[in-house]
């Protein structure tokens, strides 16, 4: 008798559960059953605080601006007016660089772009909130860190045209940005692998009795990746100074959080398990986002360990220009995602402080589509992709090693020789 | 110029097994260098489950000589992320068998920051690890995944075959900013290993290649060495195997130029194809699986360059292409009997 018609016994068969979104195209939205707390309610515990007595701050979610734009509770950052505008022309001035050059691509400039929209906060309050020189390991929705550090705009476009003003010398994919000066690793297109580094960054600078801490930042989907876990445990075991950041923006491309753990837990709740602080925080909210990252900088520069931050938020695009959202999300999710537009809910906080209004805004937003444009026709000059060779042929074969091996310059010499036989 | 300088032997050799000579290169490193950071399960305290980290605890501190968790990637991603910020992590894979959870970060990572960075940033990093069978360590203590990593650009891979190389080569691994793959062959960290498992083990303090130099040398990456000049056949091999081709060699009385590749990646090319040229005739020896094998390059290469000096195909004796057997050891390693069978075979025209 084989196994398949053995009698089963009194045993119920078994079901296996696989997730699935709560809406799809088509459906109605409504995220009533969506409990965000109220803002100001969580407490700011000490920086040094035992990860043990703050477990309820990877559960809930920590939230300073109210529906009024007032901010509120202890994790108010009390930011002066002047880093609050410097914070919204920054997360502004990264909206417009996306809209540009996701529109370069559809222009048939480059290849591929991702935006950012809807998560500006997550990655530029942050950095507001750590000191320039701190090593950031980004994953490939952070160029709000390159544009908070003040980084060209002109240098960034480059990278995405792979032209002839590319540092990266047309080696890497659009958006895959490198910047030793600005204290930017080089992106890697590798879900995850970041982590462990940023870990190995930190505990180097701590080995070394030096100041700097390092940060990174995944999306909630690539924290299935072994990466993640053994960055966390690497994390945990040496208390390295370093802040690991989760942007959960709810999809990873169409696969929805659900696929990476969301229905059975959060993913600052990761961090209990590791035995490290974890704040879930509303991604969306620009003080919340500084004031988190400023305690985790503070928690590390003191030597008390790593935190791991949840940035909750909502992905308002699409994952690249290489996907199309309305083929398996509700095109209504955006529009009533519970807590707002990180731009929008910054400005609001801003006018009901009196130093700031509507027409300012408007003026700053025409200001700042005007230096992207100028910004764009500088980058272009030197080149947009597929528009002739922007790099000499021989640059393929450097950077492999320090010193290029006899095989490299065999290869070297072929391609040309090939070439040249060939007439081309 | 001194020694210290030019990487020249100038210390008073004296005979040291494998682990020995692993130890001073890493001893030494340390001592010139304060980045230097050794890393791995086992490597700190207690100085590594074959002891090639003994000691460097004590004398340098846990900061830079420390143990790790049970997590390949995240030793291999450590790693890249300390390169980041300028030190030089000279981390330890317990068995090769183990570095395919570190294979992203050694392949995606390691090896490709300089390039997709254009210089930016390096990953001066030397990954040890033992490699290789013949302990009867079954098919998770016995694989040779050289091939693995030679054929990823951007990285070098090393296997020595003396304690004195060891050294020598280790030296220059850890002095290199490129990632280096360093397989040390685990069968001969005692002594040399002649193919004949029943016979009782040779210390290696009665062979040549034990003699080491105190203090620092370096022995170039890209350089091979002729074990045994020769004019009827070259054998090329690495390893474990230099030593079982030697005995075989001196057993059959054939005349074979005996060639230790020492580097595989950057290949020294000008000794095989000056030797194939002599010979004529070329038997690549090595224990990793046959398919897709470091063998398949070397026979290609000698194709490429020695066609016409060719008398005979180039015979390949590797590991068969199977999971490494544990009671069925000796009938997958490319013994005496296989390679004897190959270098008849290939004088037979």
């Amino acid at each position: 008798m084989t196994e398949e018609t053995a009698p089963r016994g009194n045993l119920a068969p078994l079901s296996l559960h696989v997730p699935e979104p709560k809406f799809r195209p088509g459906d109605a939205v409504d995220y009533a059953d969506f409990d965000r707390g109220e803002a100001g309610r969580m407490p700011r515990p000490a920086i040094d605080a035992a990860p043990s007595d703050m477990r309820d701050l990877s559960y809930g979610l920590v939230r300073v601006l109210d529906d009024d734009g007032r901010a509120v509770g202890p994790w108010d950052p009390r930011l002066s007016p002047q880093t609050l505008l410097r914070i919204l022309r920054h997360m502004a001035l990264t909206r417009a660089y996306d809209e540009r050059m996701y529109r370069a691509q559809r222009q048939g400039k480059t290849s591929f772009y991702m935006k950012c929209t809807g998560e500006e906060a997550t990655c530029i309050a942050a950095a507001h909130a750590m000191d320039r020189m701190d090593m950031v390991f980004p994953s490939y929705r952070q160029q709000g860190v390159l544009i908070a550090r003040d980084w060209p705009l002109v240098d960034m476009m480059c990278q995405v045209y792979s032209n002839a003003g590319d540092r990266l010398k047309g080696r890497q994919m659009p958006i895959m940005y490198s910047s030793r000066a600005a204290a930017f690793f080089s992106i890697s297109g590798n879900l995850a692998t970041q982590y462990p580094q940023a870990v190995g960054y930190a505990m180097a600078s701590a080995a070394k009795g030096d100041t700097k801490i390092a940060s990174a930042w995944c999306g909630e989907g690539s924290t299935a990746e072994g990466d993640f876990h053994s960055a966390l445990t690497f994390a945990s075991v040496y208390r390295a100074p370093v802040i690991l950041n989760v942007v959960n923006n709810q999809w990873a491309i169409s696969s929805f959080s659900g696929f990476a753990g969301a229905e059975a837990t959060t993913f600052a709740a990761r961090a209990v398990g590791y035995g490290i602080a974890g704040l879930r925080v509303d991604g969306n909210d620009a003080l919340a986002v500084y004031a988190a990252t400023l305690w985790a900088a503070d928690r590390a520069r003191g030597n008390h360990g790593p935190t791991l931050i949840e940035h909750f938020t909502y992905r308002a695009e699409g994952h690249s220009t290489s996907d199309d959202p309305t083929k398996y999300r509700s095109a209504e999710e955006h529009g009533a995602w519970p807590l707002g537009d990180p731009i929008v809910r910054l400005k609001q906080h801003l006018i009901a402080l009196g130093a700031w209004d509507e027409e300012r805004h408007a003026a700053m937003d025409r200001a700042l589509a005007e230096e992207v444009r100028a910004a764009g026709k500088e980058a272009e000059k030197l080149g947009i992709l597929g528009d002739g060779m922007h790099q000499p042929f021989s640059t393929m074969f450097e950077d492999v090693f320090e010193e290029m091996p006899w095989h490299l310059k065999e290869q070297s010499q072929q391609m040309f020789e090939e070439r040249k036989a060939a007439g081309i | 110029m001194s020694g210290a300088e030019t990487g020249a032997e100038t210390g008073t050799a004296r005979p040291l097994n494998m682990i020995q000579a692993l130890n001073e290169a890493m001893d030494i490193c340390m001592a010139r260098d304060p980045d230097i950071v050794v890393m791995g399960e086992d490597v700190g305290y207690f100085g590594g489950v074959f002891k090639a980290t003994e000691g460097l605890q004590k004398k340098y501190g846990k900061t830079r000589v420390f143990d790790t968790p049970i997590t390949e990637c995240g030793i291999m991603g450590v790693a890249v992320g300390m390169a980041a910020y300028g030190l030089r992590p000279v981390p330890e894979i317990q068995f090769a068998d183990y570095i395919y959870p570190a294979l992203d970060q050694i392949v995606s990572e390691a090896a490709r920051i300089r390039y997709r960075s254009a210089g930016e940033y390096i990953a001066p990093i030397t990954v040890r690890s033992p490699f290789g069978g013949g302990i009867f360590g079954g098919q998770t203590h016995s694989q040779s995944p050289e091939g693995i990593f030679t054929h990823v650009a951007g990285l070098k891979t090393v296997v020595p075959s003396t304690p004195h190389d060891a050294k020598g080569l280790l030296i220059a691994a850890i002095e290199d900013n490129d990632p280096v793959i360093f397989f040390e062959p685990k069968r001969i960290y005692n002594g040399p290993f002649d193919g004949h498992y029943g016979r009782p083990v040779t210390p290696w303090a009665k062979h040549p290649g034990a003699m080491v130099p105190e203090g620092y040398y370096r022995i170039p990456l890209g350089k091979a060495a002729t074990v045994r000049p020769g004019g009827d056949v070259t054998i090329l091999c690495y390893g474990t195997m230099v030593h079982v081709v030697a005995a075989v060699v001196a057993d059959v009385g054939i005349d074979a130029e005996i060639i230790d590749l020492r580097t595989l990646v950057p290949l020294d090319i000008g000794a095989i194809v000056a030797s194939v040229t002599k010979t004529g005739r070329c038997v690549v020896v090595h224990e990793a699986t046959r398919t897709s094998g470091f063998g398949a390059e070397l026979s290609a290469l000698v194709q490429e360059r020695c066609f016409h000096a060719l008398e005979a195909p180039v015979e390949r004796v590797t590991g068969w292409d199977t999971p490494y057997p544990h009671s069925l050891e000796w009938a997958y390693f490319p013994g005496p009997v296989r390679i004897g069978e190959a270098l008849k075979r290939v004088m037979k025209d």
